[in-house]
């Protein structure tokens, strides 16, 4: 995973409160066994006027003009804003692929589904959660200027728009993990002799969930 | 001060805490073909070993058709992604059940039929539907696949800890008035993020009063309140449930295992972040009619006029809905019509479910204006006891189709689809944009509900059957 720090980027306003991890990559895309390649099908119901399936050749698709993605103003644009409850529904991990693939690295909502805000700091992405009127604030900033920017700092926990500057709130394991772009996996395994007594006393105290011997 | 339910259980697992981060033991860890592939290739590519083998049950369920199972898997990409799972089985040395086992079927009705769901028991799954396993006074959650990784690599999951919701229904539930009900209710109280951040415990006479069956419908909804964790405390039903099956434990062990389960409930004196109150008594059968669980109205209701909200993105949420579902502000529930039925899901497609189904089916026929109605067994094993009551005769002397289990019509990964513009009565638990099929459109119902709209070609009053 890549490290994160500062971000600047072109803000994309999705206007749209419970968007769904079905909504940011449709299922037949979930078929694919890799990690990349999602970012062509980010959003592809409403992106695309035409069905999608895996391994098509999009770029002779026909495509919805009036769809925030299509539209000139938000091209390269790499902070997403959107509604309450953004990535609500199923926890695949291909949404925040997905993102990270067609180029997102900042997603701001005034909530998030659970799932969701978890995965994307898996993935180097940095889910931010502001005020509802900071975030009508921000969408109006965006609508009324082509190319609106936005800087933000994760060391900081700061978001710079204009003159103005807002603080957010973030974990302080997963700010670490996303600064240092580190792999948890490696982190736990550190423990691994905690992780191996535990173990041990546990199956002592509680047997019979255990018995799953006749598992494998 | 007490501690809640969720609490104890979480209490048992904690390998270590780091101010409010937890590394947490996994005692379960169910996998499924879609959410897997890039963890085990994770692993193999940091070269690192699976923890702990026996913790594992994989079950392909998203891909598989539910057609005749003799014949290969048409679609190609499907294929590749179980055949992944098989290959990844193999060379870790996993125990799965595959497509052609008997007990194949979706991993949440798999699990609880083995007994590999436990009481006390963490279980994780890549799937945001583990918390059904909650119902068996568990800790079960939806994971994302770098956790799925992480849990293979480690057995642990590093969390923070939920704030706690009771949602507390009494009273006696209505004739026609199920789990799904009382789930989809709930949702609409709440909402769909009602329950973030926190682990919701279901109480009260309504929810005692339910089957485990019942329990696991409910907590499998949990989800689609926000909430990654839904449990319910361990009573007697649950301890009759678990008895005899394949992984429960067995002998002495059962007797200490049935002894400590007993206290898998709540103190009496525990507070709870937020307490919600529903009166069992009140609740209809529910339709949802949008594109968001929460957007549910009873079956004598009225679809809301958007024009009616205060808040403009509800306002807006709402207008987008209705276009999507072409459907009229004020039109009556019971008057919309549908073309297309689907029983099945791990939400609604256990015995129970298909036993319910079936009797408000009976002797009678599908409606001429349905397309299709499929039933799907949440298991092959529920199959085959369906088959023993003759329920699979009386849904295909109704005319619907009687499948192989799978997920199915719940999210369309493979054939079973709806086709754009095309309504469904689905006893399923997303009824998202396109979650049936592109362009289709999803009304959540209890299967009674799906079974009798399948009859009258509507929704209709189950009440009304009685
Ligand atoms: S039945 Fe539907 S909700 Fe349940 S696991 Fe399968 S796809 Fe997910």
């Amino acid at each position: 995973m890549n490290p994160f720090n500062i971000h600047k980027g072109i803000v994309i306003p999705l206007d749209r409160a419970n968007v769904d991890t079905d909504a940011i990559i449709p299922k037949q895309f979930l078929k694919s066994i890799k990690k990349t390649g999602f970012g062509v099908n980010l959003f592809d119901e409403w992106r695309y006027l035409d069905h999608g399936e895996p391994g098509q050749d999009n770029s002779i698709r026909k495509i919805n003009p009036n769809f925030v993605l299509n539209m000139p103003r938000y091209k390269d644009g790499s902070i997403l804003i959107a509604r309450e409850n953004f990535g609500c529904g199923s926890s695949r991990e291909h949404a925040p692929w997905a993102l990270l693939d067609f180029g997102i690295k900042v997603v701001i909502a005034p909530s998030f589904a659970d799932i969701f805000y978890g995965n994307c700091f898996k993935n180097g992405i940095l889910p931010i959660t502001l005020d509802k009127i900071i975030m009508d604030q921000i969408f109006k900033k965006v609508e009324d200027k082509i190319g609106y920017e936005i800087t933000v700092n994760l060391q900081k926990q700061k978001i710079y728009y204009d003159l103005e500057i807002v603080s957010f709130e973030v974990d302080s394991f997963k700010k670490s993990c996303l600064l240092d772009g580190l792999d948890d996996i490696g982190l736990t395994l550190k423990n691994k002799i905690d992780i191996k007594n535990f173990e041990k006393e546990y199956h002592e105290s509680f047997p019979w969930l255990n018995s799953g011997e006749n598992l494998k | 001060m007490g501690i809640s339910l969720y609490e104890k259980v979480f209490n048992r697992h904690v390998v270590r805490k780091d101010n409010d981060t937890y590394l947490l033991y996994i005692d379960r860890h169910l996998v499924h073909e879609v959410t897997s592939p890039q963890a085990f290739e994770g692993l193999r590519l940091a070269n690192r070993e699976i923890w702990r083998k026996n913790s594992i049950l994989a079950v392909p369920d998203h891909n598989v058709p539910t057609t005749d199972r003799t014949v290969e898997i048409e679609d190609p990409v499907s294929k590749i992604q179980v055949e992944t799972l098989d290959k990844n089985c193999e060379e870790f040395n996993l125990l799965q059940f595959k497509m052609n086992d008997q007990r194949q079927g979706i991993v949440h009705v798999v699990g609880p039929e083995q007994g590999s769901t436990l009481p006390g028991m963490t279980i994780v799954c890549g799937d945001s539907h583990t918390s059904t396993h909650g119902a068996f006074g568990a800790i079960a959650m939806g994971i994302g696949t770098s956790e799925v990784e992480h849990v293979l690599a480690t057995q642990c999951l590093i969390v923070n800890k939920f704030k706690t919701m009771r949602i507390s229904v009494n009273g006696k539930l209505q004739f026609g008035v199920t789990a799904k009900d009382i789930a989809l209710a709930a949702i609409g109280r709440i909402g769909t993020a009602g329950g973030t951040g926190h682990a919701i415990e279901f109480s009260g006479t309504s929810i005692e009063s339910l089957s485990m069956e019942g329990r696991m419908t409910l907590c499998n909804m949990a989800i689609e309140a926000g909430s990654r964790v839904g449990l319910i405390g361990v009573d007697k039903k649950t301890i009759e449930y678990i008895k005899d099956k394949p992984l429960a434990p067995k002998g002495v062990l059962w007797e200490e295992a049935k002894k400590d389960w007993l206290n898998l409930v709540s103190d009496k004196d525990v507070i709870f972040d937020s307490e919600v109150e529903i009166d069992g008594n009140l609740i209809e059968p529910q339709v949802t009619w949008g594109t968001s669980p929460e957007m549910v109205s009873s079956i004598t209701s009225k679809i809301p006029n958007p024009g009616d909200c205060k808040d403009k993105t509800l306002s807006s949420s709402y207008q987008i809905a209705l276009k999507y579902m072409d459907l009229k502000p004020n039109t009556p529930i019971n008057e919309i019509s549908i073309d297309k039925v689907f029983i099945g899901s791990c939400t609604n497609s256990r015995i129970e479910d298909l036993r319910a189904a079936a009797s408000i089916v009976g002797t009678k026929r599908i409606a001429k204006n349905i397309k299709l109605a499929l039933v799907v067994p949440g298991s092959g094993l529920v199959k085959l006891q369906a088959e023993s009551e003759g329920l699979d005769k009386v849904f295909k002397n109704a005319g619907f189709e009687w499948r192989e289990p799978g997920c199915s019509m719940c999210l369309a990964m493979n054939a079973d689809k709806l086709g754009p513009g095309e309504r469904c009565a689905s006893t399923s638990n997303r009824n998202f944009e396109g979650r049936q099929g592109q362009g289709g459109r999803t009304h959540l119902v209890s299967p009674q509900m799906a079974a009798a709209a399948a009859i009258y070609g509507k929704f209709v009053d189950i009440r009304e059957l009685n």
